[in-house]
């Protein structure tokens, strides 16, 4: 599989106001990689995560899966939002069972998938459970859960962990990292959080804001086997000053003259 | 001192006495004989005057007519309120097709409707379900169109993803998420209803509860007005408490 982003343009509004919030984005995401798209407000990273899920069109320029355009969402680019993306009167199961039964799977599946997608990300005893009783962190492993059990291509995390605490935020970076490499799933990630990207991802863009473009690519080769050592390991902290530097240099061409 | 506090603290408690204290005054005026008994009779005189209805079985006949023309009215409105607001939330073309003539008539107040109810349809039946239907379906409509545009863009654009079709967005997800506010807004309007079926039937009816209030001030009964009006509040009563007990039980995860 491969998801190609391919000189995309998106721009908002007509004559003039219309603003250019993307700019000539190029990049790819191959099966069993981990790539990482990081910048800050402005950059328009929400945007390209949109237009890969197919909930908005591109204004130029063509994003494809194994060479057919993208013309709408589907289930082949399955998408974590950053929060209320459960459905509340559903349970935990009944969640991640939802978009199984969209699809039409039959009963035996979808029970069968439930019960280890749930157990995939530890969650097997919340199962019952409505959203609005669990932790904010258990909650974005069950949009996890729910969006493998239908069985996406790519998986596209938008700030998933972005509305978490730091504590939790670090705990679910690990969660993933994990979960990637037991079930070699394909993922593509938008944070505004160098560390997070780092930590997760093989390949990290750096977007520049207004318009959004693609100004660096990092490919990120670290010994991952231990995350929270890699955290504050030297080869790992002087590549995240580094890119801290090239971004803060970024919002700095924002600010007026003094 | 504690026990007390905690009784005050029970949430009947407290709306239970604020109907005895004026039960109990309206008791002392009339015994005291404080306002002439034909503008305020005392409660033990509206009790009689619903015995006797019971007795002559008006009473009940006079509630399963109004009750009957309410539910049937409300009913008829409910079931077009509900696809025609979820298309007016979910569709701009029908959004701006409709919300311009509803916003105009539903400032017509409903019961401007009732001559031209009558002459269409005559005096029977039908024109008083027609009236608490227009009187309540724009209201309805509207309330649930508020309830679709609010319904959160993660959960339409999850189950997209998902790879939900257009069908499958509406009725398992906007459907179920709007549950509550819809049952609120049928709640909220349906004392609307109640209004209209007593005004059609102060105009034209040969039973119902307006009817009999309207009879009671040709013979100057108040003791029957009374009654005409407690009856009412309870029914009214009974219904809003019947569709808080539907939304706690049909939608425990909103509350």
């Amino acid at each position: 599989m491969q998801l190609r982003v391919d000189q995309v343009d998106k721009s908002f509004g007509t004559g003039r106001n219309r603003k250019l919030v993307l700019d000539g984005i190029s990049f790819s995401v191959n099966t069993g990689e981990f790539v990482a798209l990081v910048g800050s407000s402005g950059s328009g990273k929400s945007t390209i995560m949109r237009l890969v899920a197919g909930l908005d069109r591109p204004t130029a320029g063509v994003i494809s899966i194994d060479g057919s355009p993208v013309r709408g969402p589907g289930s082949d680019r399955g998408m974590v939002f950053q929060k209320y993306s459960l459905y509340p009167w559903l349970t935990a199961a009944q969640n991640v069972a939802f978009g199984m039964e969209l699809q039409g799977l039959n009963r035996r599946e979808i029970r069968e998938r439930t019960s280890y997608f749930l157990e995939v990300v530890g969650l097997a005893d919340a199962a019952r459970r409505l959203p609005r009783e669990l932790s904010g962190g258990m909650q974005q492993r069950v949009a996890i859960a729910r969006a493998l059990a239908a069985q996406p291509r790519v998986l596209l995390l938008d700030e998933p962990f972005g509305a978490l605490d730091l504590q939790i935020r670090e705990s679910m970076q690990e969660f993933m990292h994990d979960l990637w490499q037991r079930t070699g799933l394909t993922a593509l990630l938008i944070t505004h959080d160098l560390e997070e990207a780092l930590l997760l991802a093989g390949e990290v863009h750096i977007l520049a804001p207004n318009p959004g473009r693609i100004v660096r690519t990092v490919a990120v080769e670290l010994d991952r086997s231990d995350l929270r050592h890699l955290r504050v390991s030297r080869g790992f902290l002087d590549l995240r000053e580094d890119l801290a530097q090239c971004l803060r240099g970024l919002d700095g061409q924002l600010s007026p003259a003094p | 001192m504690a026990r007390l506090r905690q009784l005050i603290q029970h949430p009947w408690v407290l709306g239970l006495t604020g109907v005895l204290v004026v039960l109990l005054i309206w008791t002392v005026a009339t015994s005291l004989k404080l306002v002439d008994p034909l503008f305020l009779p005392s409660p033990a005189a509206v009790l009689a005057a619903g015995r006797s209805q019971v007795a002559q079985g008006l009473l009940w006949a006079d509630l399963v007519a109004s009750v009957g023309r309410v539910l049937g009215g409300f009913a008829l409105s409910a079931v077009v309120a509900l696809p025609l607001g979820i298309a007016m939330g979910t569709s701009t073309v029908i959004n701006r097709l409709l919300e311009p003539l509803m916003g105009l008539i539903r400032y017509m107040p409903a019961p401007a409707f009732i001559p031209l109810l009558i002459i269409y349809f005559g005096l029977g039946e039908l024109p008083k379900i027609l009236l608490i239907f227009i009187g309540t379906l724009f209201f309805n409509t509207l309330m649930i169109m508020d309830a679709v545009k609010f319904v959160p863009r993660e959960l339409v654009e999850t189950a997209l993803t998902l790879g939900g079709r257009t069908s499958q967005v509406l009725l398992r997800v906007i459907t179920p998420c709007i549950a509550p506010q819809v049952i609120d807004a049928y709640r909220i309007n349906m004392a609307a209803a109640w209004n209209l079926v007593i005004v059609a039937e102060l105009v034209a009816a040969t039973e119902g509860l307006g009817r009999r209030i309207s009879l009671a001030q040709r013979f100057l009964r108040t003791d029957e007005i009374f009654l005409g009006l407690i009856v009412i509040g309870l029914i009214g009563l009974v219904i809003d408490l019947g569709f808080r007990l539907v939304m706690r039980r049909a939608c425990a995860w909103a509350n």
